[in-house]
């Protein structure tokens, strides 16, 4: 459990952090918490030659909200973030899945930027990006871009950031009236990451019935995935049980030949984990709008 | 303070380690020091065609390296410390000289100059294997055709084993039912919280050797090196520093500490080897792994007539130094559990396969019997449709205070089996519980309750009986306890703690026997310079054995001192009593000497009796005449989730008689994570090793140790009932909850599944276990309203 050698940065700044990445490019590692990339130099299945620890620089950890949406600094540790009263308001499965991710040492540690940029495919946050409909800002030491969660989680820890690139915000919109959202997870008993987590947004019209429907599935493939046809099936119809049922029946079918099959759980019980979580998680998320 | 036994004495180690000022084996820090590493095999069996260290050796601050060629003639054959007739005793080299039998099997050792190289160097040693067919299930390794792991025993048998008491012939023919069940105690990881761990350094002026060691037992460790290496045991001192848990797993002689041992006597100086924590799970000793075929047969009305079984015991690549002893005597010889039964039975095959190997895990066989017992006495309560408790009950051996033998020869030294029974029932309320149970499975909720009612054996040992059933050692503890002239008191013990609190128990029986503030007692323990001999600490024997020991020297002492002052008081002993810590003569309270007074008189010695010798000091070695018997009943209360099939522990009551109490807070402590790891092994725990020997749950990732979020609020209580064997009345109480735990709570989740037809489900009883008997019975996820 000893790493390879590595030259270690701690920037006090972004332009700083920006430049020493764009140096060494390939061979540096941006690390934020640690607590993913740590573990993997230490069993030597990462061995960046230079880290650049962002853990430093202030500016990172804001989190704030209005009219227009929620940001959260990419340093926002989950700790944070579960404890937010402007999360807990706008976001309210941001702050439910940060509150669930492993164990206290590391929700005092690892941050949010650090467990999208990673893209493990049990990690908590990923399906709350993707269910909430967030957005990466992402800059070099020359300009930024945004990317939208839909096109961020590529593969098994891969994501569309570039080598340059470093996350320092991540936006949610505003979810409007009438919204709800909320993340169930059944936790693997050892790693506590999810065998099966699903994040559900819901947004109720008039008449109640769905409007608008995000539902994104983690834990169970290679990445975290949107449960399009869940979504399909509750747009337009009104909430009841027997219609959550139904949809969240087919939470797992765009995972179909994907699913992760370990000493864990066969890939049929995660299947249907993500269906039962699924089922748990929109009908919080229809509770919370108001259903 | 003067503290009495029974009193809740705060731990008086826990402020120095919990505030960071413990010294672990890792803060041993020497002038010179070297680190070592140790190249482990990939491969579960393998033939070693080829090691070369010389690109290791080449790179800057590497001092050495060795394979076992270099160290040849200094490592002998790792020693098996039980050894039950008939037993297999292939080489254990502690490194592997041609072939490698599991995965983490060390293969040469590395020596830098700092940590970080000396792993890096490792790394860089080429060794060329050349892969051999691989077994690691126990009933797999017995069958024909399955690879050998040694030529000296065929078909993989390390050990055959067997215990057969009463007719067995004779209690059939009066059977009305027999119930048979394939049972699976699957293998566990200890998880100590601090990994092993050896540093050595070797005086070359005195020939002196100094091995600090995370280890149990240090005085054994230091004899079994001696014979292990030829370095005379006298030039041996091993240290115990703070040692951060065990549970059986540091009660061996490892390779590491040979090793580590050796290579820093070759170079002249100081040498540390940490284990890593993957390392640990693969080169520290495992537990359990049973697979055991069972049958208990008896009576409509719930006569229990007699329980067999025939069990295939992986004991791993090798044999570990008490290995023989867990599956056969801890485990074979407790098959009668509580009960009357007539005919009792058990055969063992200690196997050996391609994995890490098994020892001792807390509890280290009792668990294993308890769990057998337990089980079957609910699958012949659930056949015959009868309540699991008054099965119990009508079968339970009635209460004795003067020993009680049972069918498999051992004597239980007291007992009040009934009486654990009640009052766990009484701290539930089990009518209260059937009536909630019905209704909620009206409401869809899956409520279930198992009991556990245990006896186990503590008290480790006396030594002649252990002797007989093949212990390679005397198990008998020794204590000193020193008297300084100034009247504050050392006490040496044998045993060496790893988390139990001895320094507070054992000064608390001092303060109450001395009559003498508990702030002037200081225990010592873990250094083989310092103490006399000891066995160590392991199998509930401290308080028992060695508590024994300090109550004899205790004794001594204050007759000794008693003889004093009556002496310097000019009266008779006969005269004089000892209150309050003062030696006060009879109807004349005014005349009085206070300990510490006699103390400095002890060692003034200018008016002693005649011809007694200076100082105020004793020594024992308590050999008791026969082990403990612990007992008690846990309830558990599960709740199953019918969605996900995730099993709850909602509830959970233990009710243990460990004799007399002397800590009430240490021992619920004990209790608690007792518990803890026996509720693991039930729901979570589990080692899997993949048909070609490699460890799966190769971290803490994957292997799930439990953790207080998952347990709810123990409820204990207990019955005090002394057993006669040793002057404290009490029997041990290191691992009774992980003993009850396991059978209450699988019992209960069967309980929450009977309705479905379940019978028996393998631990641990994961939630995709269950899911797939909901599955099957078409009770999963019902719809609903």
């Amino acid at each position: 459990m000893v790493s390879n050698n590595f030259e270690y940065f701690a920037p006090e700044t972004f332009d700083e952090a920006a430049r020493l990445l764009a140096k060494y490019r390939d061979d540096g590692k941006i690390v934020a918490g640690g607590y993913s990339l740590i573990p993997l130099m230490k069993l030597r299945l990462a061995s960046p030659s230079v880290l650049i620890d962002i853990g430093g620089i202030d500016e990172l950890r804001s989190i704030t909200s209005n009219g227009g949406g929620l940001s959260v600094g990419s340093m926002a540790t989950y700790y944070e973030i579960s404890r937010s009263a402007a999360v807990q308001s706008a976001a309210p499965a941001l702050a439910e899945a940060a509150g669930q991710v492993a164990d206290v040492q590391v929700r005092n540690r690892g941050t949010i930027g650090g467990s999208l940029a990673h893209s493990d495919p049990a990690g908590d946050l990923p399906a709350v990006f993707l269910a909430l409909g967030g957005t990466i800002v992402a800059k070099t030491r020359r300009g930024s871009r945004e990317i939208a969660a839909d096109r961020f989680f590529v593969d098994l820890l891969t994501t569309a950031l570039r080598p340059t690139e470093i996350i320092t915000e991540i936006r949610f919109p505003s979810a409007g009236a009438r919204s709800g959202s909320a993340y169930a997870k059944f936790a693997n008993k050892a790693s506590h990451y999810a065998v099966a987590g699903v994040a559900a947004l819901v947004t109720l019209g008039a008449d109640g019935t769905v409007t608008d429907a995000r539902v994104a599935v983690t834990g169970v493939g290679s990445k975290a995935t949107r449960a399009k046809r869940t979504e399909r099936i509750l747009k337009g119809k009104e909430p009841t049980a027997s219609v959550i049922r139904r949809a969240s029946d087919r939470a797992a079918v765009e995972l179909a030949g994907d699913v992760t099959d370990d000493i864990h759980a066969s890939a049929e019980y995660r299947e249907h984990l993500a269906k039962v979580m699924a089922e748990n998680a929109i009908t919080s998320a229809v509770e919370r709008a108001g259903g | 303070m003067v503290v009495q036994i029974g009193d809740s004495v705060r731990r008086i180690e826990d402020p120095r380690l919990i505030t960071g000022n413990g010294t672990y084996v890792d803060d041993v820090v020497l002038p010179g020091l070297l680190h070592l590493s140790i190249v482990r095999s990939p491969y579960a069996h393998a033939k070693i065609t080829r090691i070369d260290v010389s690109a290791a050796v080449n790179i800057p601050g590497v001092v050495a390296a060795f394979t076992a060629a270099d160290l040849a003639d200094q490592l002998g054959s790792l020693p098996v410390g039980w050894i039950v007739e008939g037993t297999k005793l292939p080489d254990h080299p502690p490194l592997a000289i041609d072939t490698v039998r599991y995965v983490g099997d060390a293969v040469a050792v590395v020596v830098a100059d700092d940590k970080a190289i000396a792993v890096d160097a490792a790394e860089s040693v080429t060794v060329d294997y050349e892969q051999l067919p691989v077994v690691v299930g126990s009933e797999e390794a017995q069958k024909p055709d399955a690879p050998q792991l040694h030529a000296e025993a065929p078909e993989n048998i390390a050990f055959e084993w067997e215990v057969n008491g009463g007719d067995w012939e004779a209690a059939a023919r009066e059977a009305e039912v027999v119930v048979k069940q394939k049972i699976i105690n699957q293998r566990l990881i200890p998880n100590a919280m601090e990994t092993r761990g050896v540093v050595a350094d070797y005086n070359p002026g005195s020939k002196q050797l100094t091995l600090w060691s995370s280890t149990q037992i240090p005085h054994l460790l230091r004899m079994l090196f001696s014979a292990v290496t030829g370095h005379p045991e006298s030039r041996v001192r091993v240290i115990a520093p703070e040692v951060g848990g065990a549970f059986g797993s540091k009660l061996y002689i490892y390779a590491e500490e040979v090793i580590t041992g050796i290579v820093a006597k070759q170079l002249g100086r100081p040498v540390k080897w940490i284990e890593g924590r993957q390392e640990n799970y693969q080169a520290t000793t495992h537990g359990r792994d049973h697979v055991t075929y069972a049958e208990i047969i008896g009576k409509r009305d719930g006569t229990i007539l007699g329980l067999r079984c025939t069990v295939h015991a992986n004991v791993g690549a090798y044999l570990s130094t008490f290995a023989p002893l867990i599956p056969t005597i801890y485990f074979g010889l407790m098959l009668a559990g509580q009960y009357k039964i007539r005919a009792i039975g058990c055969k063992t095959f200690g196997v050996f396969t391609n994995t890490t190997p098994v020892d001792a895990y807390r509890g280290a066989g009792r668990p294993e019997a308890t769990y057998l017992v337990e089980r079957m006495v609910d699958l012949f309560a659930q056949e015959i449709k009868r309540d699991p408790v008054a099965v119990r009950r009508k079968n339970m051996i009635g209460a004795f205070r003067r020993g009680h033998e049972v069918p498999t020869g051992v004597m239980y030294d007291t007992g009040n089996y009934k009486g654990t029974l009640n009052k766990a029932l009484e701290m539930f309320d089990y009518r209260g519980f059937r009536k909630e149970q019905r209704a909620a499975r009206r409401e869809g909720r899956l409520l279930g309750v198992g009991f556990s009612c245990y006896v186990e054996i503590s008290g480790a040992a006396p030594s002649a009986v252990a002797a007989s059933l093949g212990a390679g050692a005397g198990l008998w503890e020794s204590n000193t306890v020193r008297v300084h002239p100034t009247g504050s008191v050392t006490v040496y013990t044998g045993t060496s703690p790893h988390g139990q609190g001895h320094e507070t128990s054992f000064a608390q029986i001092a303060s109450a026997e001395l009559g003498i503030d508990i702030d002037n007692i200081e225990v010592l323990h873990g250094d083989t310079d310092r103490q006399q001999f000891g066995t160590g600490t392991f199998g509930s024997r401290s308080i028992a054995v060695g508590g024994g020991a300090l109550s004899l020297s205790l004794k001594k002492v204050l007759a000794k001192a008693k003889e004093i002052a009556a002496h310097q008081m000019g009266v008779s002993d006969s005269q004089v009593d000892f209150v309050n810590g003062n030696f006060v003569v009879e109807d004349i309270p005014e005349r009085s000497m206070g300990f510490a007074e006699i103390a400095w008189e002890a060692y003034h010695a200018k008016d002693l009796p005649h011809g007694m010798e200076p100082g105020l000091e004793a020594t024992s070695f308590f050999d008791p005449a026969n082990f403990t018997w612990p007992f008690g009943c846990h309830i558990a209360v599960v709740e199953i989730n019918q969605d996900t099939g995730d099993v709850k522990l909602i509830r959970y009551i233990g009710v243990d008689d460990v004799g007399n109490i002397i800590n009430p807070m240490i021992l619920a402590g004990m209790v608690h994570g007792g518990a803890a790891q026996g509720i693991g092994q039930a729901l979570w725990e589990t080692a899997v090793y993949s048909d070609d020997g490699q460890l799966i749950t190769g971290s803490m990732l994957d292997y799930a140790v439990p953790n207080a979020k998952n347990l709810p609020s123990f409820e204990l209580g207990h019955t005090v009932t002394p057993t006669r064997e040793n002057p404290l009345g009490a029997k041990g109480a290191g691992e009774t909850g992980t003993i009850a735990a396991s059978p209450a709570v699988v019992n209960a989740c069967v309980d929450a599944l009977k309705h479905i037809g379940v019978t028996h489900i393998d631990m641990p009883v994961t939630s995709e276990k269950v899911w797939r008997l909901l599955d099957a019975a078409g009770k999963a996820r019902p719809r609903r309203k």
